[in-house]
């Protein structure tokens, strides 16, 4: 195969940045670990933080719509929306710090925090 | 600047404007940032056969009208961060002379991406866009390919375009 000589700087880069990209995927995977808390934030302000270990389901209201926000066996989801497009219904569940659910119409971000941190929730509130 | 130097600009600002707003048209795949970057065909191109000045007046400009016809004020942050950290890349890579199209186009599909999360994470003020990183980096990889195996086709085969 002619192409594979003449590209073959162009076939390492390809692989290198291939190898990059598991290496990194490999690492957040390793390094990740489950959240403590989830915080819920509307406009960017925090309107609520909720243990991760207790099951709850928290209606958000927000003046662009209505999000259903369920915490059940340590993991979080959306499980119901009535914003036209639904992706944070579909993005599924999250129990990772780190990991989020962004409701791009209704301005809504859930974040799975680390924890626990008591003191700071504490002083927060 | 000649006549039929500003009608070349301008017809390929025009090609470059049509492919963005074509890519607009695309679905989606879910994550913000992944995309096929069609745009840079004619990017490609430009900086192979006309030069390196052309290929950065065609891409700014390209970035500019982009976002003023198509996007908004926060969208030129995000496009313009990728463009030209790209392009610099690109013409790094070509001027070493090591690389084609092809490893050209892949290292700009992957400054591109990675351009665009710096942004990212200076307007969010996040950490939390980590996982993005890899996700962009297999996609501008990917991308960057089939934009690079079709760029070095047009600067093969599309005939006489010297002034």
């Amino acid at each position: 195969m002619d192409w594979l000589k003449t590209h073959r700087n162009d076939l390492l880069l390809i692989a290198a940045l291939l190898v990059l990209a598991g290496a990194l995927a490999l690492f957040l995977h390793l390094s990740r670990h489950d959240g403590g808390y989830v915080s819920v934030s509307v406009g960017g302000e925090v309107v609520a933080r909720l243990p991760l270990d207790e099951d709850a389901s928290l209606p958000i209201g927000t003046e662009g719509g209505n999000n259903l926000l369920v915490i059940e066996d340590g993991t979080a989801r959306m499980e119901s929306a009535d914003c036209p497009d639904l992706l944070c219904v579909k993005m599924g569940a999250v129990r990772y710090a780190g990991e989020s659910i962004v409701c791009l119409p209704h301005q809504v971000v859930i974040t799975v925090e680390e924890g626990p941190d008591g003191g700071f929730d504490a002083a927060a509130r | 600047m000649s006549a039929k130097r500003i009608a070349r600009y301008g017809l390929l600002t025009a090609l470059a404007l049509a492919l963005s707003y074509a890519e607009s048209l695309l679905p989606s795949p879910g994550v913000p940032g992944v995309k096929l970057g069609l745009p840079n065909l004619v990017v490609v191109f430009a900086l192979y056969r006309l030069g390196t000045v052309d290929a950065w007046a065609l891409s700014l400009a390209r970035v500019l009208l982009a976002s003023v016809l198509f996007g908004n004020g926060v969208g030129l942050a995000y496009s313009m961060a990728g463009a030209v950290l790209s392009l610099s890349v690109m013409c790094l890579l070509k001027k070493s002379g090591r690389f084609s199209e092809t490893g050209v186009s892949v290292a700009g599909g992957v400054a591109h991406n990675a351009g665009q999360v710096l942004v990212a994470v200076l307007l969010l003020e996040t950490t939390r866009l980590a996982w993005y990183l890899p996700v962009l980096c297999l996609s501008g990889t990917v991308a960057g390919v089939l934009i690079g195996v079709v760029s070095a086709l047009l600067v093969k085969r599309v005939p006489e375009f010297k002034s």
